[in-house]
């Protein structure tokens, strides 16, 4: 089909004639499954991936979980991707827990933290095992707490490391005036330091 | 056929037929790519290292940065059963056609009083439609007032009709306040819908994390 052979089944032509017309299709070709594997790869890469999550059900109201402090880091997010932290529930207003400020970056971020927390509670099952409210069973507990000025990707990111970090229990709950004033503190030394 | 012609012959491999092949196959994969519908709005998903595909049948519930939902469906056969089911409950009066539309259309957001104008415009003007989200109210248990919660029951309902019980996707933009979005969440669970899955792009799992190892623990 492609190749025209001008010359072709002409006896006694000149030397030209051995020439050959052919259109060589190597490049054609050569595009032809260049543009195969960019469709292929993009049908499948495009398909976006999603992240599966179940609410607590109301209507069931299951038997509430106690948190046990050691095991407890609260995830307060905040405005602007800020994300806030401080290890156990943060229940004893006698003793308000140490916050720290932090963000999502990979390195020296709330990652390192969650993978501190995990640390934090295998050491201390190791040291304190046998004693009264340690079970081998606790494991490393998240509350997710994002505030209302925080977005859908500050959630979304959050729950991300508790996968990239394996954290199998972990919830999100609503925000309480406590979390929100530590916060505030958490701003005022941050500002009256600089 | 005199001996001395066979030298003759081209020793070239005819490509025609391979050129045949590839652009046989180029032609299959460009038309079986889905392209994305038409979306009346952009969305910006956050990223998540999960694996996990989209649902088949999903229903799709889309939010733009402002918090606006629009509802859609992927699955033409129980969104004809639904919104004829819709047009006759809530007195849509939707003609035929105005249906046929609503099954191969793109996600609607809006109320159900702007369903039949929207319908009945034509495909360039519907996308220039000034859509304002499919209502939500805080009173989230009365179907009057919550329509989000009455397209989820119908949408669900149909699918359940044709054996094909659908997810429920949301997939809303990073920048979406999450106070909306908590609000959507919290409609669905106070009707008993506490599934989700969340849309987000894909993205690398860090090396080295504990989803890393445990990853290679399955592999190997």
């Amino acid at each position: 089909m492609a190749d025209i052979e001008v010359k072709g089944g002409k006896k006694g032509g000149s030397k030209r004639k051995k020439l050959s017309t052919r259109v060589d299709l190597t490049p054609m070709v050569d595009l032809g499954f260049l543009l195969i594997t960019f469709f292929m790869f993009t049908t499948t890469m495009a398909k976006p991936k999603t992240m599966e999550i179940i609410m607590p059900s109301k209507k069931k109201t299951p038997k509430p979980n106690k948190v046990k402090d050691y095991t407890a880091m609260t995830i307060l997010l905040s405005k602007k991707n800020k994300v806030y932290y401080y290890y156990g529930i943060g229940s004893d207003p006698a003793n308000p827990p140490k916050i720290e400020l932090t963000d999502f970056k990979p390195q020296g971020g709330l990652r390192d933290a969650i993978i501190k927390l995990k640390n934090n509670v295998a050491e201390y099952k190791q040291v304190n095992v046998n004693q009264p409210g340690v079970e081998a069973s606790d494991e490393a507990t998240i509350l997710i707490k994002p505030d209302t000025n925080s977005t859908y990707a500050d959630m979304v990111n959050s729950l991300d490391e508790m996968q990239i970090n394996g954290i199998e229990t972990y919830a999100l709950i609503d925000i309480t005036k406590e979390d929100r004033s530590f916060i505030k503190l958490k701003d005022n030394v941050q500002s009256s330091g600089n | 056929m005199p001996k001395n012609k066979l030298p003759r012959k081209s020793t070239h491999i005819d490509m025609t037929a391979m050129c045949d092949v590839a652009f046989l196959l180029l032609t299959f994969f460009m038309l079986a790519t889905k392209f994305k519908p038409d979306e009346p709005v952009i969305v910006t998903t956050p990223s998540s290292i999960s694996q996990i595909k989209i649902p088949p049948n999903a229903i799709l519930l889309t939010m733009d940065p402002k918090g606006q939902v629009f509802f859609g469906y992927d699955n033409t056969e129980a969104k004809a059963i639904m919104i004829k089911d819709m047009s006759e409950s809530r007195m849509l009066n939707l003609t035929p056609e105005e249906q046929q539309q609503f099954v191969i259309g793109a996600s609607f957001g809006g109320s159900l009083s702007q369903l039949k104008e929207y319908l009945s415009l034509d495909p360039y003007e519907r996308k220039k439609f000034p859509f304002k989200g499919v209502p939500i109210n805080d009173s989230s248990s009365d179907l009057t007032y919550n329509e989000l919660v009455y397209w989820v029951q119908s949408a669900r309902s149909a699918g359940d009709n044709i054996g094909k019980t659908p997810r429920i996707c949301i997939k809303a933009d990073s920048k979406t306040p999450y106070p909306k979005v908590k609000k959507v969440l919290d409609i669905l669970v106070d009707n008993e819908i506490d599934r989700f899955n969340l849309i987000t792009s894909a993205e690398a799992i860090p090396s080295g994390s504990a989803a890393d190892i445990a990853q290679q623990g399955t592999d190997g």
